[in-house]
Formats: structure tokens, C-alpha cells, sequence
């Protein structure tokens, strides 16, 4: 016989990957806008913020509904973690509308001539956020756990640019703003890198029941049966 | 929206309905007729010497059988002493007691001594007691009723522990209380309505035999004043005057059977107000 | 999927962290049913002071695993019991103990209330005192309130100690027949499914009054309420088909347990 509950999950599972194709696609193009000052790109991402605040709301919504039929064990850890990833999501979406405003503002300007890191440390942090996502697809908590270390990989990449882009400023004063708007833009792509290990970590604590935040990460622990 | 043939099934249903109404009033006629006719014929011979003189000699109109109602009295106190100890602690024995096989046997031995003539009874007392004693008396009277009650008040006193739910049980043994405590003092008095209503119906049932007596009791003319002397019983009396030829005595005859029967349905009312459920008005 | 052990159960019965009592320690518990081997080798600790829950579908020993820790499988002659049940290190199946005496120790309270009928209230409370002997008016007066008190029910009867206990409802009965096995003063208190015969506001009284209890005795209660599990026991054990599958602390057992079948029983996949 047909577990009712079990098809609830499904259309939750469902939704949150909805979501997290939107996500990902909000950031791909924030970071297309950006590399190929494509003004017209930049303002569709924007204008698409809200598609994703509303799944935050009906992901929560679901989720609330779902914990009012008490779920135990792993369903229980789905509907939480489905709400932690929801909100991650969200985050992700802001984090690509300020880089897509960012991209506006500097597509109105002449280009730096800098040759700075900024596509690879994008494509990192898109192949983060992918990568997390895929592991909560394929339950595989071993590769989310492998995931976590490479956020070292982005902050470093952060640093550099953003002590590459202060040099610039102090040398050439009239581009001040173009390198803060790509400090802010920067950062904001650190800052996706973040919430795909936030999402890496909900990921382990769902599938092996292991709580692996705020604590370093030594790849030990096997997956929770049944999941 | 009816069946083709349910006029049919209406008159069949009434019909049955009719039959089984009359069926009912066919067994409760003879009740009925019986009291009618005791009532015409003993009523009228009921006064206060009855109960309260001796038999008159023959030819003498008059008397009573006071000794009579008071022999019965007699013999169903001594047949409670004797029957009632030893059927209730049977019936205790079998229901919380014992293994289902010896159970099963002491069980089908009572059902078989309840189906023994009663005629029988008087005949064994009359060689274990009568024989020995060298004359007939009121003891052995009072052993053969006594007897006659024992399978009887085992069996229901056994059937009314049963209904007393296991929970009891569990919950008193489970508060550490020994087992023969609880049964005497949980189970058995949970039960005592329905273990006393079985000891007044076998006292009922016994009241009126008249065959046992006639090989123990015998009967008696006069007071008793020794168990081991014969002594007389209603039954007893009333069979006596019924085969005699005097009118007298047949009348008071009907009288003694009207009081006999009196008596039994006073037990019998008696029960059932006893066993009333004053919370629950279903029975 | 994996089903690789978090927390192998057999070699390491006890979860008590350093300095907490054992109430009850079983070791390879087995009870037989004539040829039915109904409890298959059962080990595990009851902590003292805390409130253990037996979960499992119906049919698994259960009922049978909890009547086994107060003797109460010898009142059926075709049961047997092996293996060794030691309360607070005293082996309650030695054949120098008399099973009245591990009844005092281990009380109980039944899934469907029975207070007896031919007694009063108070009566009911006393009643395991003055059949065992112990008396004193004056003593039975003051175990009275005591007993009602813990069980919540002093309040609404103070007042009609000596009316019938069977003209209380079913939730305060069954938290007199809690009262008459408290006033035995045990050591442990065994319930089964205690409020599975009630409506949900008496169940939360029976459950808050567990709670209450809990400081001052060790509990252990069958439940098929896996909500009402979480809500109330610092342990579960889960037994199915007479063995005990895993036994942890509550919230491990209802948030992330080791085992599929537990998995699979508090998610209600079974079968």
C-alpha cells in the first residue's frame, strides 16, 4: 500500500530542487553578466530575486505542514534540513542580485584593465553550489563531506582579489568605484561558496545523521540506515 | 422500492411472530394454572393453627403443620451447614485452582451427581447414615440435602468467579498479595451476590424434595426435639395427607404445597432483588 | 542502502553515561510460551530514575518483556523464563526470593484501569498494604494521601475517600490504580499502555503525572504511541518479533537510529 506520506516528501523534494535549479541559473547568469558587462542580463536576474523568495515561503510552508504530522527519523531530518536549504537558497538568490546590480553599475563604465581571478573564482563557487546540490540528490554524504574542504579554495581566491583590487585603488584613484563594485562582487561570490557548504553540511547531517557544523570536518562516519 | 413478494414475507413474519408469542404463553400457562389451583384449593385451609399447631390425630379435623415447617427450616440449616462450606471451596478450587485436566473431571463428576435421581440420594444416605445409626433422623436429612447441594453450588459458585474478570486477579498479585488473599478477599467477595444467589437457589431447589426424605427424615407427627430422631419436612407432610383418604388432610395437603410454593418464589424474588443492578436498568 | 551498525547493541548493553544506577539489568531474558519462543535473548540496562519506553509492532514481547520484571508469568502455567533479571543487583528469579516479595519492589499499572469493585477509594489505594499485613490507621491515613497526591488525584477526591472507586471516570480511575501501586512503595513502577484506553487530555494528565514520577522512581512503559515515546522516556527500546532490534536513548532512537527495521517501524514503513 501506497505511503501517503512518503508522496508529501516527494513534492517537497521536488519544490526544493525547483528551487535550487532557479538558484543556480540566477547565479550563472549574475556571473555571465558580470564577465561579459551584459547590462540587459544583469537586470533580468534582478527582476527575478522574487521567484525565489516566493519558494522560500512555500518550501516553509510545506515543511510546517509536514512536521504537523510528527515525522520521526530521517523524515524527520528531510523537512528540517529541507527548511535550512530553502533558506540557504534564498541567500544564494540575494548574493546573485547584488552581483547582477553590480555587473549593471560596471557595465556602465569602461572596463578595468586588470586581469583578475574573478571567472575562476566564480566557476568554483557555481561548481560548489552544483556539486551540493547533487549530492543532496544522489544521497551521497560522503561526496558532500569531500565538498566542504574546497570553500578554503574560494576564500583564498577572495583574498587575493580583493588585495589585488585595494593595490589598484590606492595606484589609480578614479577607479575607486569600479573596484569596489567588484570588491562587493567578490565577496558576494565567497559568500555563494558559504551557503553551497552550509548546503554540503545539511546534506551529511540528513543522510548520516551526524551534525558536522561549526566544527572541522576529518571524513570519518558511515550513512544512517534506511535513507 | 419493495420486493415482489414481500407481502408474502410480511404474512410469514407475523406468522412466525404469532407462533413463537403463543409458544411463550404455552410455557408460562402451567405456572400459572399451578398457583391457580393451589390458590382455590389451599387458600381457604390457611389460618393461624396451621402454622402453628401439631397434626390432629386421625379423625380429628383441625391441627396444623406447624412441625412440619419448622422440620423444613431444620433441614435446610443443617443442609446449608453441610453443603455450603464444602460447595463453595469447590467452586473456588475449580476456578483458580486445580489443572485443566483434574478440573475437567471434578467438573463432569458434579454435572453427572446433578443429574442423579433424588430418590437415589436418599437411598445411598440410607445405607452410609440410617443403616449405622439404627434409625432414621433428622441428621440424616440434613446430610442427604446437604449432598444434593454440593455439585450444585460448586458448579454456579465456579461459573460466578469466572465472570469476574482476570484483571482483578492480575492487579492484586501484581500488589505483591498472596494468591489465596486475593481469591478470598477480591475475587470471592467480588462475586459473593452471584456465589450467595446460587447457594439460595440450590436451597430452593432442595426445599421441596420429598424422596430423599423419605429414606432419612422418615417424617414425624410430633416436635423434634433431637436431630437424631426423625423429623418431619413439608414435603414429607404434604405427601403423607395426600394419599390419605380424610378430605381434612387433603385440604391441608393443598394448604402445605401453597406454602411450600410460596416459599420458593420468596426466595426466588428474593434473588432477584439481591442481584438488581441499581446503576444499569437492563436486567 | 547501507545498513552498516552505528552502535553495536549486544556487546554493549549499558548506556549509562559514568555514575548513573542500573534499576534493572537484564541478561539474555528468554521467554518461552509451551514450544512458542516468545522473547528471544534479550540484555539491556533500565536506568534508575528515568522512564524507559518498550516500542514495537503488536505481537513483538513487549507485554511479555515487561512481565517478566515482576514475575508475573508464573500465574500461566505453560510460560517459562530464563536468562537473569537482577533488581538493583538482587536477582529477583533465585529460588530463595518469593515472588511476592518482587512484586512489592516491582509494581504495575494495566492497560485498562481496574480499581476494585467492592471497595471505596481509599479502600483501593490501601489495599495492598492491609492485604499484606501492614496496618496502623493512622499510617494507612497518611499513605493514603501521599499516595493519591502523587497520582495527581488527591484534589478531586479528597472530598469522597469513601465513594465507590468505580464511580470515577476512567482517567481518574486509572490514576488510582497508579495511587494503589505507589502506596506499595515500589521501587520500580511497570506500566502497560497505561493510557491507551483513554481520551487525550487524560492521557496528558497520565503523562505529565509520569513525568512527575520519574524524580523519585524508575518507570518502565510499554506504549505503541511512538509520540507519546518521544514525548515522555529518556530510553526506548525497540523490540521486534521478540528480540530487542536496538535500544538508545529516546532522542537518538526517534531522530537517527542505527538499525533499517527501527528506521523503518518509527517512520511507519513497516511491512
Amino acid at each position: 500500500m501506497e505511503h501517503h506520506f512518503d508522496t508529501e516528501l516527494d513534492v517537497l523534494k521536488q519544490k526544493l530542487l525547483l528551487m535550487a535549479s532557479h538558484a543556480e541559473t540566477a547565479v550563472n547568469r549574475a556571473v555571465e553578466a558580470l564577465v561579459t558587462r551584459n547590462r540587459d542580463l544583469a537586470v533580468q536576474v534582478k527582476d527575478e530575486d522574487a521567484v525565489l523568495d516566493r519558494f522560500e515561503i512555500e518550501v516553509d510552508d510545506m515543511a510546517i505542514h509536514l512536521l504537523s504530522k510528527a515525522p520521526l527519523a530521517s523524515d524527520l531530518r528531510l523537512v528540517t534540513v529541507a527548511m535550512k536549504i530553502s533558506q540557504n537558497l534564498e541567500r544564494v538568490g540575494d548574493e546573485a542580485t547584488k552581483i547582477a546590480k553590480r555587473a549593471r553599475d560596471l557595465s556602465k563604465e569602461p572596463p578595468l584593465k586588470l586581469n583578475l581571478e574573478l571567472p575562476k573564482m566564480a566557476a568554483l563557487a557555481l561548481g560548489m553550489l552544483k556539486a551540493a546540490l547533487d549530492t543532496f540528490v544522489n544521497h551521497d554524504s560522503v561526496a558532500a563531506r569531500a565538498l566542504i574542504p574546497r570553500d578554503k579554495e574560494v576564500d583564498a581566491l577572495n583574498k587575493k582579489i580583493n588585495a589585488e583590487l585595494i593595490l589598484h585603488m590606492m595606484e589609480n584613484s578614479d577607479s575607486v568605484p569600479r573596484c569596489l563594485n567588484l570588491i562587493i562582487a567578490s565577496r558576494s561570490l565567497e559568500r555563494i561558496a558559504d551557503h553551497a557548504k552550509n548546503v554540503a553540511e545539511e546534506v551529511v547531517y540528513l543522510y548520516e545523521a551526524h551534525d558536522i557544523r561549526h566544527a572541522g570536518v576529518k571524513g570519518q562516519g558511515t550513512p544512517a540506515p534506511g535513507v | 422500492m419493495t420486493a415482489p413478494n414481500h407481502r408474502w414475507r410480511n404474512f410469514k413474519n407475523t406468522l412466525m411472530q404469532t407462533i413463537a408469542f403463543l409458544c411463550a404463553i404455552l410455557v408460562v400457562v402451567p405456572l400459572f394454572l399451578v398457583l391457580y389451583h393451589l390458590i382455590k384449593q389451599g387458600f381457604s385451609s390457611i389460618n393461624f393453627a396451621f402454622f402453628t399447631q401439631l397434626p390432629k390425630p386421625v379423625g380429628e379435623s383441625g391441627g396444623g403443620m406447624a412441625n412440619a415447617i419448622v422440620g423444613t427450616f431444620i433441614l435446610l440449616a443443617q443442609a446449608a451447614v453441610f453443603g455450603v462450606p464444602v460447595g463453595v471451596l469447590g467452586g473456588v478450587f475449580l476456578s483458580e485452582y486445580g489443572s485443566s485436566r483434574l478440573n475437567r473431571w471434578i467438573r463432569f463428576a458434579a454435572d453427572v451427581l446433578n443429574g442423579v435421581p433424588s430418590i437415589t440420594w436418599g437411598m445411598v444416605v440410607y445405607a452410609l447414615v440410617v443403616v449405622p445409626m439404627h434409625g432414621y433422623s433428622a441428621l440424616a436429612g440434613g446430610i442427604v440435602l446437604g449432598m444434593m447441594m454440593i455439585p450444585l453450588v460448586m458448579r454456579t459458585t465456579e461459573e460466578v468467579l469466572q465472570l469476574v474478570p482476570g484483571g482483578y486477579r492480575e492487579a492484586a498479585l501484581a500488589l505483591g498479595i498472596a494468591k489465596w488473599r486475593a481469591i478470598v478477599q477480591i475475587v470471592v467477595r467480588t462475586a459473593l451476590k452471584g456465589i450467595i444467589t446460587g447457594i439460595l437457589l440450590a436451597l430452593a431447589r432442595v426445599a421441596g424434595e420429598t424422596a430423599p426424605l423419605i429414606f432419612t427424615a422418615l417424617g414425624n407427627q410430633f416436635w423434634t426435639h433431637k436431630l437424631t430422631e426423625p423429623i418431619s419436612a413439608m414435603p414429607l407432610q404434604i405427601f403423607a395427607y395426600a394419599i390419605s383418604p380424610y378430605d381434612d388432610w387433603h385440604r391441608q395437603a393443598w394448604a402445605g404445597a401453597l406454602v411450600l410454593v410460596m416459599f420458593v418464589l420468596v426466595i426466588n424474588i428474593s434473588v432477584r432483588l439481591l442481584t438488581r443492578d441499581r446503576f444499569h436498568h437492563n436486567t | 542502502m547501507d545498513v552498516t551498525i552505528k552502535q553495536p547493541v549486544a556487546a554493549q548493553p549499558s548506556i549509562q553515561e559514568h555514575g548513573e544506577t542500573v534499576a534493572l539489568a537484564l541478561r539474555n531474558l528468554s521467554v518461552f510460551f509451551g514450544d512458542n519462543h516468545a522473547l528471544k535473548n534479550v540484555s539491556l540496562d533500565i536506568t534508575a530514575k528515568a522512564v524507559t519506553a518498550i516500542i514495537g509492532p503488536s505481537g513483538c514481547g513487549k507485554s511479555t518483556l515487561l512481565r517478566a520484571l515482576n514475575r508475573m508469568h508464573e500465574l500461566n502455567p505453560g510460560a517459562r523464563v530464563e536468562g537473569e533479571i537482577r533488581l538493583f543487583g538482587d536477582d529477583i528469579y533465585s529460588r530463595a526470593v518469593e515472588p511476592v516479595i518482587v512484586r512489592r519492589r516491582v509494581g504495575m499499572v494495566f492497560q485498562k484501569s481496574n480499581p476494585f469493585p467492592t471497595m471505596s477509594i481509599a479502600e483501593n489505594v490501601t489495599v495492598g498494604l492491609r492485604l499484606n499485613g501492614i496496618g496502623g490507621r493512622k499510617m494507612l491515613a497518611e499513605r493514603t494521601e501521599q499516595s493519591l497526591r502523587m497520582a495527581a488525584l488527591w484534589d478531586e477526591v479528597k472530598d469522597r475517600l469513601h465513594a465507590p472507586a468505580v464511580s470515577l471516570s476512567g482517567g481518574q480511575q486509572q490514576r488510582l490504580c497508579i495511587a494503589r501501586a505507589l502506596a506499595v512503595q515500589p521501587e520500580v513502577l511497570l506500566m502497560d499502555e497505561p493510557a491507551s484506553a483513554l481520551d487525550p487530555l487524560a492521557t496528558s494528565k497520565i503523562e505529565d503525572l509520569i513525568l512527575e514520577l520519574k524524580k523519585d522512581y524508575t518507570i518502565v512503559i510499554v506504549t505503541h504511541n511512538m509520540q507519546q515515546a518521544a514525548r515522555m522516556s529518556d530510553f526506548t527500546a525497540f523490540l521486534y518479533l521478540g528480540e530487542l532490534i536496538e535500544f538508545d536513548t529516546t532522542a537518538n532512537i526517534f531522530a537517527s537510529p542505527s538499525k533499517k527495521q527501527t528506521e523503518d517501524y518509527v517512520t511507519g514503513r513497516f511491512g
